[in-house]
């Protein structure tokens, strides 16, 4: 097995490759741009057999990958963001075809105000839309999450599209040893696509995506996607088996570091998890019982793992990197949701929201969130959310506010004299 | 170029039983479509949201005798390209034949191609998708119930462009799509009218025939938004075409060619008294109205008759 230095954006690019994709309809956006551009290169070089088309945006971008899949053919796509949001009608409508492919989405702060850096607003925002998601937190795993999720897509007991997960800049533009299977491995691993029943095939007329008339008829339909999905909890599990048997490293839907005798826990999604392990082995240097909990399913929610992994903690710190406008973090609100009455004894919950537009979190601060559940643990109480901003930050922004003052000011007087 | 006993015998792959309203243009521009292409060719077909989709696709039915899909309002032209894309993908890794014709059909109201429609259209033709567009003209937003859209004619009341004592309808012209899709430089881009089978019928052939994207602009009666009278929709669609509101002509390969030129031209009055939707137009205060609409067909008329055999 080659080990090479790759970006996340070159890993997600390494994924569509192995995973010998027919069409890649494409359109840039930042982070996202390398993958393509590489795709891009690979199939002007004929390394890579597929056909990559630009398309006008996003929005036609996915629906020309849903169209393709639809059809019968292995398709990748990538985006961002903005353009994720863009295309967001057509996640709810492709998913709804059970249209099954592959789509990264390098994660990116939303607009406004408009920013280059990380959050999870963007990949949050699709939550509901019927594609699965994985968020990768290496290089390695994204790499690997695009094999697995084009063997959990492609499934007969799930037939839905789903989104690969990677952060912008801490992860796209990041060099990282990564383990490049070798083609024919792969290819006993995830063998070319199998459409099965999938036809759209000419002179055989169906109709596809047709209306609905009524409730029942919509419920139905919206149930039968509902449970595909649900279905795609155990048909991860056995791909996860697989991928181990095939690659010699593991795949699990969540990742636990260190909560075997952890007290206190941890739980964070993607590459800013990796702060939080980091922090973890600090913590326990000082004595600590910390562990970490991630999840990379995020679609279907792994309810079991996580009952699993939580039972008999004293407390959980959710470390949201996306903010609900109004209610606060999405992850919070989902854990909250599956531990509710579902543990004798359930440990304490507390909620905090960093990492925003890609902004830091601190070793420091994982001490301080250690405090916080800690206290909350000894009073029996879940503490207030906390949105982390340190006191040198908000100086600092109030320092750029008098220079914005200063600098319109100054425009201002600058037209006042013209009018005179 | 067939007869029409003969395009009656050929299969119909457009089935009745659809919902599209008495006296609607759709149907009749679709049938004449599908029976357009090639002997032992087959088609795939899109439509987007609309009167066409929602008319002829209600589970568990649907009047569609090819492989058809619905995708959104504003993408028909997308999804043909994945679906283009992915049949080319099948005939390469031998999954298909590589010399079975398919032939793609894209299909949208006014609303989802001049308006909502035109980015993923105009990036389709820009591609050169090997594709026809196919968009019947009825002049407004009918499925949501009569809005005005670009293509709403000069003076038109629409329940968004209602014609009261502010405002008298629509005050702007529609906008010009034909041209605007011929600018794109592709081979072949035509306006017609559902009343001439035979011009229509000639039209979806050559469409189909070219290589790379064809658009088809066809204006299709609407009894309901027009306010005219079910029985009177073709008499209705030619009297587009005679007054020269209508002008069916193509570009081919580049080269302008007015399919028709009425040896009178008809006042544009006698199109539009058919329908209730210009009605205010014939009051007294409006007379300034129909003078303008009449000056500006006229001129739209001449210089479509300039360009009449040109390359443009």
């Amino acid at each position: 097995m080659k080990r090479r230095l790759l970006t996340g954006n070159g890993a997600a690019a390494w994924g569509a490759r192995l995973a010998n994709v027919d069409y890649v309809p494409a359109f840039p956006i930042t982070p996202q741009t390398e993958i393509i551009e590489t795709l891009g290169s690979w199939i002007d070089s004929k390394e890579m057999a597929g056909r990559m088309v630009t398309l006008e945006s996003e929005h036609s971008m996915v629906t020309a990958a849903g169209a393709a899949a639809a059809t019968g053919v292995r398709v990748f796509t990538a985006t961002s963001s903005q353009g994720l949001l863009y295309a967001m009608e057509m996640l709810y409508t492709v998913a709804g075809w059970r249209a099954p492919f592959v789509m990264v989405n390098v994660s990116r702060g939303l607009s406004a105000p408009i920013t280059l850096e990380p959050d999870h607003n963007d990949i949050l925002a699709a939550r509901d839309s019927g594609f699965l998601q994985i968020h990768a937190a290496t290089c390695q795993e994204v790499l690997d999450s695009v094999l697995m999720a084009y063997r959990l897509s492609e499934d007969a007991r799930v037939r839905l599209p789903v989104i690969v997960n990677l952060d912008g800049f801490y992860l796209s533009f990041t060099r990282e040893p990564v383990e490049v299977p070798k083609e024919d491995k792969v290819l006993s691993f995830l063998p070319p696509f199998d459409p099965e029943n999938i036809r759209f095939r000419a002179s055989t007329p169906i109709s596809q995506a047709v209306a609905v008339l009524g409730g029942g008829p919509y419920s139905y339909f919206r149930y039968e996607t509902h449970l595909a999905a649900l279905n795609a909890l155990s048909v991860f599990d056995e791909i996860s088996v697989e991928f181990g048997r095939f690659f010699g490293r593991s795949f699990d839907a969540v990742e636990a570091y260190r909560t075997e005798d952890a007290e206190f826990v941890f739980v964070m999604m993607g590459s800013f998890a990796t702060k939080a392990k980091e922090a973890t082995d600090r913590l326990r240097e000082a004595g600590w019982l910390v562990g970490l909990v991630r999840p990379k399913l995020f679609r279907p929610f792994p309810k079991e793992h996580f009952l699993k992994l939580l039972k008999g903690k004293k407390g959980i710190a959710v470390i949201d990197q996306n903010i609900s406008m109004g209610k606060g973090g999405v992850l919070y609100t989902e854990l909250a949701s599956v531990l509710y009455g579902s543990l004798d004894d359930g440990p304490v919950m507390a909620s905090f929201i960093g990492g925003l537009g890609g902004r830091d979190i601190s070793s420091e601060e994982f001490f301080e969130i250690a405090k916080v559940i800690r206290r909350a643990a000894e009073e029996g109480k879940a503490p207030p959310p906390r949105l982390l901003y340190t006191e040198e930050e908000l100086r600092e922004m109030r320092k750029l506010q008098v220079i914005a003052n200063a600098e319109r000011n100054q425009a201002g007087k600058r037209v006042g004299k013209k009018d005179e | 170029m067939a007869t029409l006993k003969q395009l009656a015998e050929k299969e119909e792959l457009f089935t009745g039983g659809h919902r599209l309203c008495a006296g609607c243009g759709i149907p009749q521009i679709i049938r004449l479509i599908l029976r357009s292409v090639g002997e032992n060719c087959s088609v795939v077909g899109t439509t987007a949201t609309g009167c066409l989709e929602v008319g002829t696709s209600i589970y568990p039915y649907s009047s569609w005798r090819i492989p058809w899909i619905h995708s959104a309002f504003e993408n028909a032209s997308a999804t043909m390209t994945g679906i283009e894309a992915a049949y080319n993908a099948l005939k390469r890794k031998g999954k298909i034949a590589k010399d079975k014709e398919i032939k793609f059909l894209a299909m949208g109201g006014d609303g989802g191609t001049y308006d909502i429609g035109f980015q993923a259209l105009s990036g389709a033709l820009e591609r050169g998708q090997d594709f026809v567009y196919l968009c019947y003209d009825n002049g407004a937003y009918m499925n949501t119930g009569i809005q005005r859209s670009s293509a709403t004619p000069f003076g038109s009341a629409t329940t968004t462009s209602p014609a009261g004592s502010a405002i008298p309808g629509k005050t702007q012209w529609r906008k010009d799509l034909t041209r605007i899709v011929a600018a794109h430089n592709i081979p072949y881009a035509a306006q017609a009218s559902a009343h001439n089978w035979k011009d229509l019928q000639r039209k979806a052939e050559r469409a189909f025939a070219v290589k790379g994207p064809a658009f088809l602009n066809v204006v299709s009666p609407c009894p309901l938004g027009w306010y005219s009278k079910p029985e009177l929709s073709m008499e209705t669609a030619k009297l587009a075409v005679e007054t020269c509101y209508w002008p069916i002509y193509e570009i081919d390969e580049g080269v302008l060619k007015v399919n028709y030129k009425p040896k009178e031209k008809k006042p544009i009055e006698e199109w539009l008294k058919l329908q209730g939707r210009f009605k205010h137009l014939f009051k007294e205060e409006n007379k300034g109205l129909l003078k303008e609409f009449q000056d500006r067909i006229d001129l739209e008329w001449a210089r479509l008759l300039d360009l009449d055999g040109k390359h443009i």
